[in-house]
């Protein structure tokens, strides 16, 4: 799944690591959402959506799928 | 941190999973060679070696549940997909060994000690492969 973390986390200046330490998962965690090889849980994805202060469907795009 | 609490956690857990899987590792081989190296074929001490090494068997479960569940959800998948094929591995080599000693297609029987190698193996194997999936 698309998603935005990387240009968002950029516009934070956050580290891969910095937002794995916010969410309370390894740095591999992100990398592999980011490069779009894992999709995230549902609670994670709330809490990136809380970290971010965005609705799900603006960090992720699942438009490929439908 | 969160996560740095986790790692610690992770850490805590992992080394704790050592420290039973080298328990278990060392009270196996006692129960294996004790009776022929060390109380030459005493039952009871034979009986008591073999309930230690289940004890600390049942010790080394407990502590790989513990450190399953306190890792992440990636983390998570790539330990069950390892365990997955692993299992698979196990079944299906396990069964094909067996029948080939059934059927005397190897000279030698049927040793259990090759199961728990393979599955080792196919662990390692499936858990590295699974690590560099998502890196």
């Amino acid at each position: 799944m698309k998603n935005k973390l990387k240009v968002l986390r950029a516009e934070r200046d956050m580290t891969q690591a910095d937002l794995a330490d916010s969410l309370a998962v390894s740095r591999q965690t992100i990398n592999a959402i980011e490069k779009g090889k894992f999709d995230p849980s549902l609670p994670l994805a709330f809490k990136m959506s809380k970290l971010f202060e965005l609705a799900i469907e603006e960090i992720f795009d699942n438009s490929e799928k439908e | 941190m969160k996560s740095k609490n986790k790692n610690e956690q992770i850490k805590k857990v992992t080394k704790n999973l050592a420290l039973w899987t080298l328990l278990w590792l060392i009270s196996l081989a006692m129960a294996t060679f004790g009776p022929k190296f060390l109380w030459e074929q005493n039952t009871n001490w034979s009986i008591l070696a073999i309930a230690i090494n289940t004890a600390f068997g049942a010790g080394m479960i407990w502590a790989n549940i513990k450190h399953i569940s306190v890792l992440d959800e990636l983390q998570k998948k790539i330990q069950l997909d390892a365990m997955g094929i692993a299992l698979g591995v196990g079944i299906v080599g396990g069964l094909s060994y067996s029948v080939m000693d059934i059927a005397n297609v190897i000279s030698s029987d049927a040793e259990i000690g090759f199961l728990v190698m393979l599955i080792s193996v196919s662990y390692m194997i499936a858990l590295l492969v699974g690590k560099k999936r998502y890196a």
